[in-house]
């Protein structure tokens, strides 16, 4: 038995959920199993959100069925990080950049990883999604590995600024 | 119409490390010596579990003394059926039990098998696992001395 002082206490916490999906959220996840990407146009402003969600959080409308929107899967890094510090459940080899990739279209970002280089990631840099080989796919936004970089010139600040 | 919401299971779990100090460091490392102790406050009181600091006058508290691993049950509840995390996969009581020479309750487990046999006032005393970690779940209380 070790003699050495207890210095350190675990408390693990485990919470045990059924996650409902809802209508809108469900619709959104069996698009992403046929590698579709669902966005939602508010019937107000226009403005596409992304995930698609059954109503909109600005002005407290519900999304019409019709309002889908399909985007494409490539985008403009919004911000990222670049994480150096393990997490638990977080298996990725250290460092790993992190990104928020505003979608062409889309009006709000997607948090995910980039593998591209700690030096050449930056705001504007454009992506594209890495999917999952096909016979692999969900209803889950883990059908995408990660995104990559395009060789393509970066986005101007003023296309996504409102969206940092 | 839509088609029915698609559900999943989801499990939420992480783990917190909490760094103990020198005070709870010292109550958790007797607990794998099958040792409890209490702290001792200036009126001579012992405050069970140990804690760090004196909760009426803040005054630090250092002075650590062992009670009994035996006391008396001065209120508790019945759990018919635990959940997954709980401490035991069958019913028992958690109930708050002032150990001999302790001046105040702590909240533990009593395995005491059923309804009938808890009481408050009823004396129990602590069934201590094979091997100990330095937990407070190194031991239950169970009825009787």
């Amino acid at each position: 038995m070790s003699e050495d002082p207890i210095e350190v206490f675990l408390q693990p916490i485990q919470l045990d959920y059924d996650y409902t999906a809802g209508v809108s959220a469900s619709r959104f996840l069996r698009a992403i199993e046929q590698g579709k990407l669902l966005g939602q146009r508010c019937p107000v402003d226009g403005r596409v959100y992304f995930p698609s969600r059954g109503s909109c959080p600005q002005h407290a409308v519900p999304f019409a069925d019709d309002g889908a929107v399909e985007l494409p899967d490539r985008g403009t890094i919004v911000t990222y990080s670049i994480v150096r510090v393990p997490s638990e459940n977080i298996p990725l080899e250290l460092p790993y950049i992190t990104v928020q990739v505003l979608l062409d279209g889309a009006d709000t970002v997607l948090m995910h990883v980039l593998d591209g280089d700690l030096d050449t990631v930056r705001m504007g840099l454009r992506v594209e999604a890495v999917w999952k080989p096909k016979e692999e796919w969900t209803t889950s936004l883990a059908n995408i590995l990660y995104f990559r970089p395009l060789d393509e010139p970066d986005a101007d600040y003023d296309s996504y600024k409102e969206h940092i | 119409m839509s088609e029915p919401s698609l559900t999943a299971p989801h499990q939420l779990a992480y783990t917190y490390k909490r760094s103990l100090g020198p005070v709870l460091s010292r109550f958790f490392t007797a607990l794998r010596d099958r040792k409890i102790l209490g702290v001792k406050r200036k009126d001579g009181t012992v405050l069970v579990p140990a804690r760090e600091y004196d909760p009426d006058t803040a005054e630090s508290l250092d002075e650590l003394v062992e009670v009994q691993d035996t006391g008396v049950v001065r209120s508790w509840s019945w759990v018919p059926k635990p959940r997954a995390q709980q401490p035991l996969d069958h019913p028992f009581a958690y109930a708050l039990v002032q150990l001999d020479g302790a001046d105040t309750t702590m909240l533990h487990v009593v395995d005491a098998g059923s309804e009938a046999q808890m009481a408050t006032g009823m004396r129990v005393k602590a069934r201590w696992a094979k091997e100990t970690s330095g937990a407070i779940t190194d031991f239950v209380f169970v009825p009787g001395e």
